[in-house]
């Protein structure tokens, strides 16, 4: 393999470049951060910040309540482009997964998902910018959703923030993650960038979290971002 | 059932009516005439005779092969068809029996019923013979051997397709021994019938020719005693005459031993627009519940069957995840399925059936609408499997093997299934269905990957854990699989993804290893 000759024969990392890459990381939690939520359930928007990101995943499952069964819906296209959901990484148990067609198929299996109380919460993965996610149906997801106390996460992969009817709209991106004690050289605990750019009744910001026994903490140290990650990350 | 073949032949063909064309089967001498049109009838072509006969009679004969088993399969599909008078159907020998016990009067009595049968049978084209009696037996025999099988009606039809209808005491083992008013009608009917109307076999009716006993009526004149002696066994004359005369039951066969519960609309006129299968399950629903509460019983699957007037049906069924029998939720799950039933040239009934039921004791119907957790999960699946199809509406289920693409496998959420065990490694929270392959730098023979290019964007690693190596299922794949190394790697970003290495250089099962892109990790 020509690529691989190139490197040290047998090598891992070399020890030299450890301690320049410890600066950079995060070196830990840091306070309690409170999620914020909605006073009821209803309709959250969480855009991927890169379809290729699967970050989102985590910090949606760290703030769900496992003890009830959940849908979990997927456009077709998302399956294909972001993978789809492996059961023995989630925390969860009961879980009803639909395989849509399209986004269309998806938002009405969704607005089904939403009339059932028995279910904890509905989530939805649509690809790009469909047409039938206007603003109707966004705002029908979110009546549906306050109506049956039934929270819905619409996640948009490789879309674009356009009007919705939506109350939370968070804009989702992997961190660094923590130090991981036992490894420096390998990941630790997931940390995210989390951007709450639109909500109802509580200010906009971003935060740096990572999530650790069922609580959320800031990360502390963390490096900021330059504008121009700033501006790719809203591609 | 000739006339059958030759009316159907005449109409899947655009032959002058007045064509002597007679249909014809392999026989052990050549071919015989199976069923002739009316122009060959009358220049002496019989059913049974050989072609070569015919021919020596007319020269101009037209022969074509016949198809016995596209008539019998005809016969099945009307059978089908005929449900929409009886629950009860049998096709016996060419024909259709139908047990009208209780029917009839649904539609307005057995002269009525008979009536309603001809005539629908008539507009497929197909003239029918149809008799109806107390026993099946002589329904056999009425239908096919009187000169008017109908009670009163004194229409002399040219032989053509046949039907009876068994009716009434003879599927009643209860009364062994029917009224005398109706044993004497039914004597009465029978008795100019010639005595191959009992169904005998071909040597029985030839020896009772010879001893002048020619109609059941001269049969029935001789003491039993006298009979018995002398026809016994297989061709038991006397039996043959308690059946026809409903002294012994005859019990069909065809009976289901406990129908299904079903609701039947009949509509004034056909209906070829598409609400009106919703419309009819308005009244389907209700009906077909109360069936379902009476026996205890709860749907699992409901099929409606809307009856054409060309004498086909259209079938749409929907299944449930548990047995049901609530009105609204099962008129939700039928609605559109309802409007997507093709009516084409117009629907004149609608059935509504529960094929598979299950036991459900009464439940307490709450005063409020309270939501029951598995009762509400079981309707949103059933909901979503009938718009989106079983394939598309699963569960996971946890298989044993290592592999991680086979460690789940997504199964019908109509289906039962076990809760999932979570192994004790972690796993990534999104799997690729398909590992896309990437180029990967990385140290050889078996270290650290540094850099990948996946989906043409350029990975540079920053952090990497590995490997966790699974090695293939030999049991299950071929001898070629390679071994797995998985790395869960982070990259300059934060994105955390799983990769792996597929074999080891050296391990003598194809070339240099390739990588790649398996999971995401959130």
């Amino acid at each position: 393999m020509a690529r691989g000759l190139s490197l040290v024969a047998g090598g891992a990392f070399p020890a030299r470049s450890e301690p320049a890459e410890y600066d950079r990381l995060p070196k830990g939690l840091g306070e309690r951060w409170h999620l914020p939520e909605p006073s009821s359930p209803t309709l959250s928007e969480l855009f991927a910040a890169h379809p290729r990101d699967g970050g989102w995943t985590g910090f949606l499952l760290a703030q769900l309540d496992a003890s009830k069964p959940l849908l979990w819906v997927q456009e077709r296209m998302a399956i294909l482009e972001s993978g789809r959901i492996h059961p023995p990484g989630l925390p969860m148990g009961d879980l009803l997964h639909v395989e849509a067609r399209d986004a269309k198929d998806a938002l009405w299996a969704m607005e089904e998902g939403l009339r059932c109380s028995a279910l904890s919460c509905v989530i939805g993965e649509i690809w790009g910018d469909p047409k039938a996610l206007d603003f109707t149906a966004t705002r029908r997801l979110a009546v549906a959703s306050e109506r049956s106390g039934v929270a819905a996460f619409l996640i948009r992969l490789g879309g674009h923030a356009n009007l919705s009817g939506s109350r939370m709209r968070w804009r989702i991106a992997s961190a660094p993650s923590l130090i991981n004690d036992l490894d420096p050289r390998a990941s630790g605990a997931p940390a995210w960038d989390a951007e709450l750019f639109r909500a109802r009744g509580s200010p906009p910001g971003r935060w740096s979290v990572a999530h650790d026994s069922d609580r959320f903490h800031l990360v502390a140290g963390a490096r900021d971002r330059t504008m121009g990650e700033e501006h790719r990350l809203r591609a | 059932m000739p006339a059958l073949a030759i009316e159907r032949w005449a109409k899947s063909t655009d032959c002058a009516p007045d064509a002597p064309v007679v249909l014809t089967v392999e026989g052990t001498h050549g071919p015989v005439i199976h069923a002739v049109t009316k122009a060959a009838a009358i220049r002496g072509a019989r059913a049974g005779a050989r072609l070569t006969d015919a021919r020596a009679l007319d020269p101009a004969l037209l022969a074509v092969a016949a198809d016995p088993e596209g008539d019998s399969a005809l016969v099945r599909r009307l059978a089908k068809w005929a449900s929409r008078w009886s629950p009860l159907v049998e096709v016996d020998d060419g024909g259709l029996r139908l047990d009208v016990s209780g029917v009839a009067h649904l539609f307005g009595g057995e002269e009525a019923l008979v009536r309603d049968i001809e005539r629908r049978f008539a507009a497929l084209g197909l003239t029918a013979r149809v008799a109806i009696a107390p026993t099946a037996a002589a329904a056999w025999g009425l239908a096919r051997y009187s000169p008017s099988p109908l009670r009163g009606g004194g229409s002399t039809r040219a032989q053509r397709e046949r039907r009876e209808g068994a009716a009434d005491s003879s599927t009643r083992p209860l009364s062994p021994t029917p009224p005398p008013q109706r044993g004497e009608g039914l004597v009465a009917a029978l008795s100019p019938l010639h005595v191959s109307a009992l169904r005998l076999d071909a040597d029985t009716v030839r020896t009772l020719e010879r001893l002048g006993l020619k109609t059941i009526g001269a049969l029935l004149g001789v003491p039993r005693l006298a009979l018995a002696r002398r026809f016994r066994g297989a061709e038991d004359v006397v039996d043959a005459l308690d059946r026809a005369l409903g002294r012994k039951p005859e019990p069909l066969t065809a009976a289901p031993a406990d129908p299904p519960p079903r609701a039947l609309v009949r509509l004034e006129e056909p209906a070829t627009h598409p609400e009106a299968g919703a419309q009819a399950l308005e009244r389907l629903i209700p009906d077909l519940v109360r069936q379902l509460q009476e026996r205890h019983l709860g749907a699992r699957r409901l099929s409606l069957t809307g009856y054409r007037v060309d004498g086909s049906t259209a079938v749409a069924s929907v299944a449930t995840t548990i047995a049901s029998r609530e009105p609204k939720h099962l008129s939700r799950l039928l609605a559109d399925k309802a409007r997507a039933l093709d009516p084409e040239f117009g629907v004149d009934a609608f059935a509504l059936t529960a094929d598979w039921t299950e036991d459900l004791s009464a439940t307490q119907d709450s005063l409020v609408d309270e939501p029951s957790g598995t009762r509400e999960l079981a309707r949103l699946i059933d909901r979503l499997t009938v718009k989106l199809g079983p394939a598309r509406v699963r569960r996971p289920q946890a298989q044993e093997s290592h592999l991680p693409e086979c460690a789940i496998e997504w199964i019908p959420a109509l289906s039962k299934t076990e809760a999932v065990e979570l192994p004790p490694v972690r796993r990534p929270h999104r799997l690729l269905d398909r590992p896309e392959a990437i180029d990967v730098i990385y140290a050889t023979p078996e270290g650290m990957p540094r850099r990948f290019v996946w989906r043409r964007a350029v990975h540079d690693i920053a952090r990497a854990e590995g490997p966790e190596r699974i090695a293939p299922e030999w049991w299950r794949q071929p001898s070629s699989a390679r071994l797995r190394d998985y790395y869960r790697v982070e990259d300059g970003e934060g994105r955390r993804y799983w990769i792996y290495r597929e074999g080891v250089i050296g391990d003598g099962r194809g070339g240099a290893p390739s990588w790649f892109m398996h999971g995401l990790f959130g």
